[in-house]
């Protein structure tokens, strides 16, 4: 050894592997305007599609006519419900059991629902179409309000479902009932609630709102007569669910459905399941026989393509009077909108929303979930989220503070009392979940000592003082949330799509100069999967992250996976990373063995390649072992050195993490500052701690979104009234508070590298933590529970119903 | 989002857009910024004919001195607003105003005279406009003539313009050395329309308001002048009762709509806290 010799350290250093806060490598195309989306695929020939919606959220569609639009310069095609009911698609299956119009079939049921689509040379053109489609409609009463969907007399929403008593999910109560979902012990929670000494019950609503990322919902689709071969590039977090569910629906055999996810601009779960756009475009293409590229705009993304949350979740908790719960009963009425559109696991109709008792070690608990139809836009996707767990983490949170305020308890020192002890994991849920692990106490005393919580609450408590001598017009909240999430969809045993078990999987090939690409069955949308994934082979197998090129949604070339949402790329796709890394590293140990010419069980892995114990110079480079795996392998062994894994994750992983947001409110305006933010997250290993920053950072600016303002509000006769950016509260950099970042690592015992799901968590724990923020701001004025979404005027409203203002 | 087909043209001088505004007739509309236009002809709610682009004419540019008044061309940008010395210097509310318009690619495009011609209730200039006594130079087929600010706005879109009319300049009269001022506006994010705005310029003397004017954004179908609520103030201290007097006073002309930005009722309450405010602020200004 020389001083030339690279040390551990810097050879460990140069793989750039887990760890390691290495730059995204697909930023230097994003960020110099060099991606490839999908409105920049442009082919030869390629037309223009583009929707006629409906002004009226419920009426029946009389009569369409076309003739003047087909005289429109450039206009080929208007294609109705009655164009696809000659291919049989006037209809489409959700991933949720239910039917959809793909285009209004007698009858709109939202408005801006899907009515015609007009096909032109180019996009201008086909707006100058829609423009000229004359439909008459006749009105029929809207129905808006989830709570009278099941009134007696509710209109009939669902004509095709008329006289059906079951549903994809067991039995309809009702014309406009969708299912009806309950989980637990129903007699053990309620004799919990008949001996408690104390109890809350509140009626907790989670908003209707958007994921609306900034690239919307669109698709090019090429179908070739000559060949029947029909290719998709699509906005897809999951191509091969797409290839298989069009394969499925269009009867076309899915060797001949080529599927292309090119860059992705954002999709937070909108872009998970199948919409009208897409099956239009592929009928036109099959029509005309040109290339139709069908992109929707901002309000069409907002009003028409799946919304998120809307359920409204009557909770209730019993508790003993020094602040042990004993029971959780919950009561969700989810609001669908016109088709249950919902993109979770096909036996989860309210996804994973049993996880509502949260963090903490409830003896029993039951669930109920209805969900109803109404003349809204159909969904609800899962928008940053592993399908209604951010609804079940806001239902707990919030109900935990409003148990603390009636037994007037400190909220911390009440999480503290009930978390599950760090010795009770593996735990088992009153509501069918094993939690893998989790050290809670330490993440809440690690948040409450970096925060300085005590000294918080002394300062609140003088603000309180001096508001009440009308000192000071400004109240002061502090909104602790402490969640634990669930993802990574998902173990074959309960979670699959259309029949299709929810594993994920990855292809590595070597290259005999020591680089390599890797494939995979998930899409990332901005999550940085080019530079995560490498990092774990560059850890696995001693490669440079460098050197590893990591490929993702071209369904020819990848290895069959269920996409990326409900952040399960890294607990479930990264586990098939690093298990196909170790098929490498098997191998390669083997090859070693033969050129050093000792026995496999002599050699060590060490950081960059293999060792013979004992013996420190005898080592051969991972480097030269993937050239000597394709001109000198040992006798009877296949040259290369490839493998691919397909991996069903044993158990979900349960991230979890602690929260405090400090917040100030003028009463007379309303105007809130969000004045410190402290987000400690626990996702087990870390693989990129600069990704892993973003990620918080992202989510926790969606959760302040949401629970300050970001609403799809519909008004009383079902007209959608935030059909843009400037009423959906789309925060800027100067809105966008400062964000304080930490962690604690608890790994996950059944994942190959201990790893959990982070993407969603700062989502999931953030929207309580504001929401707990204003509702402790104006506790000591009597509030037990305000609504979201907590804008300025309902601030305001709040104080004012308060009597803090005249 | 998709706008309809339409003819461009860019005359090169004032009277050339007259004469193409004129002969096109209603089917044509100047296009200066287009910040208001053309999202509105995305939505195909507006659907003119004919776009006559104000940009190539050189004399609407530039900010001038002519006597005791500022000259402003209309075609001068909300970011050139922003660069002047004059400004910041001589009327320095224009340039605190200016930076509460949207966001800097916005006020890189967008035109004074796009901002108080287009008669968007929601536009912050035009209340300023009318708080500074400014009055508009309107230039048409049968010649030029001034209009007061105070006078321009008859309805939501609806001002004395005439058909075939540009708005050309901009004239204020210069507020004298040592006036108070503040702009409060607001609004739920950058980029927003004010949910209430108050602009205020006034004058002290011995502790007491000399002058006063109050011009309020968005808070009604048109920018409005607050006179009783100036009225109100002149001659005070700024006492507490005196505020709530001339917020009272202020309240008393709004009429503002309800919509995302809350209720009539929070939106008319905030607006006279923004009176309120925006009286502070500027007699603590003043010198």
């Amino acid at each position: 050894m020389n001083d030339l010799t690279p040390t551990r350290e810097q050879r460990s250093a140069a793989l750039e592997g887990m760890g390691c806060k290495r730059k995204r490598v697909e930023d230097i195309r994003f960020t110099q305007g060099k991606g490839n989306y999908v409105d920049d695929v442009k082919l030869p020939g390629m037309l223009h599609g583009d929707f006629v919606r409906s002004p009226h959220p419920h009426a029946r569609v009389k009569k369409i006519d076309d003739s003047e639009a087909l005289k429109v310069p450039g206009v080929l095609a208007v294609i109705t419900a009655e164009t696809l009911k000659t291919v049989n698609l006037a209809w489409m299956p959700t991933l949720a059991g239910d039917v959809q119009m793909v285009l209004a079939d007698g009858k709109v049921l939202f408005q801006n629902q899907e009515v015609a689509f007009v096909v032109a040379t180019d996009r201008y053109a086909a707006d100058d179409g829609i423009n000229k489609v004359i439909v008459e409609y006749e009105p029929l009463p809207p129905l808006v309000d989830p709570f009278k969907s099941m009134d007696a007399d509710a209109p009939v929403l669902r004509e095709d479902l008329v006289g059906k008593t079951t549903g994809a999910h067991g039995p309809r109560k009702h014309h406009n009932h969708i299912f009806e979902w309950t989980v637990g012990d129903k007699e053990l929670t309620d004799a919990a609630f008949k001996k408690a000494e104390v109890t809350i019950k509140e009626m907790i609503s989670y908003h209707r709102t958007h994921p609306s990322p900034l690239e919307t919902c669109q698709c090019v689709c090429s179908f070739d007569k000559i060949k029947g071969e029909l290719t998709i590039y699509g906005t897809f977090q999951a191509p091969h669910v797409i290839r298989t569910v069009v394969s499925l629906i269009a009867k076309l055999p899915e060797q001949k459905i080529h599927v292309i996810a090119p860059d992705i601009g954002g999709g937070f779960g909108n872009k998970v399941g199948a919409y009208p756009g897409y099956i239009c475009a592929a009928v036109a293409s099959i029509v005309t026989g040109k290339p139709v590229k069908w992109v929707e705009d901002r309000i069409e993304n907002l009003t028409a393509t799946s919304f998120a949350r809307d359920y409204h979740m009557t909770t209730e908790i019993a508790a003993t009077k020094d602040g042990k719960v004993t029971g959780l009963r919950v009561h969700v009425l989810a609001d669908h909108g016109a088709f249950d559109a919902c993109a979770d696991p096909s036996k989860w109709p309210a996804g994973f929303f049993n996880i509502v008792t949260g963090s903490y070690d409830f003896p029993t608990a039951h669930l109920a979930v209805d969900g109803v139809y109404t003349n809204k836009a159909p969904g609800g996707v899962a928008y940053r989220c592993s399908f209604r767990v951010t609804e079940a983490a806001y239902c707990i949170e919030r109900a935990m503070d409003i148990l603390a305020q009636k037994l007037n308890m400190d909220p911390a020192e009440l999480r503290l009392k009930n978390f599950i002890k760090p010795e009770q994991f593996p735990y088992h849920s009153a509501l069918g979940w094993e939690y893998d692990s989790g050290d809670y106490h330490t993440a809440m005393r690690k948040m409450m000592e970096t925060t300085g919580y005590a000294a918080l609450r002394k300062e609140q408590a003088e603000k309180r003082a001096a508001f009440k001598r009308g000192e000071t017009r400004e109240i002061m909240g502090l909104g602790v949330s402490f969640f634990t999430e669930i993802v990574g969809a998902g173990p074959s045993k309960n979670c699959d799509i259309l029949g299709i078990a929810m594993f994920d999987s990855c292809e590595i090939r070597m290259h005999p100069t020591g680089a390599g690409i890797a494939r995979m069955g998930t899409k990332s949308q901005g999550q940085g999967h080019e530079t995560t994934w490498a990092q774990i082979i560059a850890t696995e197998i001693g490669i440079p992250a460098d050197n590893i090129m990591v490929e993702e949604g071209n369904t020819d070339t990848a290895p069959y996976g269920l996409g990326t949402y409900g952040s399960r790329s890294t607990p479930v796709a990264g586990a098939a990373i690093a298990m196909a890394a170790r098929k490498i590293k098997a191998k390669a140990q083997m090859i070693a063995a033969y050129k050093l010419e000792v026995h496999e069980d002599d050699l060590e892995f060490d950081i960059d390649g293999f060792r013979v114990k004992g013996l420190p110079e005898k080592f051969m480079s991972m480097k030269d072992i993937c050239w000597a795996a394709y001109n000198s392998v040992p006798p009877g062994m296949e040259p290369g050195l490839e493998a691919v894994s397909y991996y069903d994750p044993p158990n979900m992983t349960y991230p979890f993490g602690a929260y405090l947001c400090v917040m100030d409110i003028d009463v007379d305006t309303g105007v809130y500052k969000v004045r410190r933010f402290y987000a400690l997250d626990d996702c087990g290993t870390r693989i990129n701690p600069m990704i892993i920053e973003g990620q918080v950072h992202g989510g926790l600016t969606e959760a302040f979104a949401i629970a300050m303002g970001q609403e799809i509000r519909y008004d009383e006769v079902g007209n959608v009234v935030t059909g843009s950016f400037m009423d959906f509260f789309m925060p800027t950099a100067v809105e966008t508070p400062h964000w304080e970042t930490d962690f604690t690592v608890t790994p996950s015992p059944h994942h190959p590298i201990g790893a959990k799901g982070v993407g969603e968590s700062p989502n999931v724990g953030g929207v309580p933590a504001f929401s707990n923020a204003v509702n402790d701001a104006f506790s000591f004025l009597g509030a037990t529970h305000i609504q979201m979404p907590h804008d300025y005027w309902r601030n305001w409203k709040a104080a004012k119903d308060l009597g803090a203002v005249a | 989002m998709i706008p309809g087909s339409f003819s461009y043209h860019r005359p090169a001088s004032v009277a050339d857009a007259v004469k193409l505004l004129s002969d096109l007739g209603d089917d044509a509309r100047p296009l200066a910024g287009g910040h208001s236009l053309v999202p509105m002809m995305k939505l195909r709610l507006a659907t003119p004919a004919h776009l006559v682009d104000l940009h190539g004419i050189a004399t609407l540019k530039g900010i001038r001195r002519d006597g005791s008044n500022l000259v402003i061309g209309a075609m001068t940008t909300q970011h050139e607003l922003l660069a002047s010395d004059d400004i910041a210097q001589s009327m320095p509310i224009l340039h605190e105003a200016a930076l509460l318009i949207a966001d800097p690619q916005v006020r890189y495009r967008g035109t004074i005279g796009g901002n108080v011609a287009n008669g968007d209730p929601g536009n912050d200039m035009p209340a300023l406009m009318m708080t500074a006594g400014a009055t508009y130079r309107l230039e048409g087929a049968g010649g030029a003539r001034d209009v007061a600010a105070a006078d321009f706005y008859q309805g939501a879109y609806f001002t004395a313009l005439e058909p075939g009319e540009i708005l050309t300049a901009v004239s204020i009269p210069v507020p004298a050395a040592g006036h108070g001022y503040a702009y409060e506006k607001l609004k739920r994010k950058v980029g927003d329309y004010a949910t209430a705005a108050a602009a205020v310029v006034l004058t002290m003397s011995g502790g007491k308001v000399a002058t006063c004017s109050i011009g309020l954004t968005n808070v009604h179908e048109t920018p409005l002048l607050a006179t009783d609520a100036a009225k109100a103030v002149i001659g005070t201290s700024l006492d507490a009762a005196t505020l709530k007097k001339a917020a009272a006073a202020a309240e008393a002309i709004m009429a503002p709509a309800a919509d995302a930005r809350g209720p009539v009722e929070y939106r008319k309450h905030v607006g006279g806290i923004m009176v309120t405010r925006a009286l502070q602020r500027a007699a603590a200004k003043a010198k």
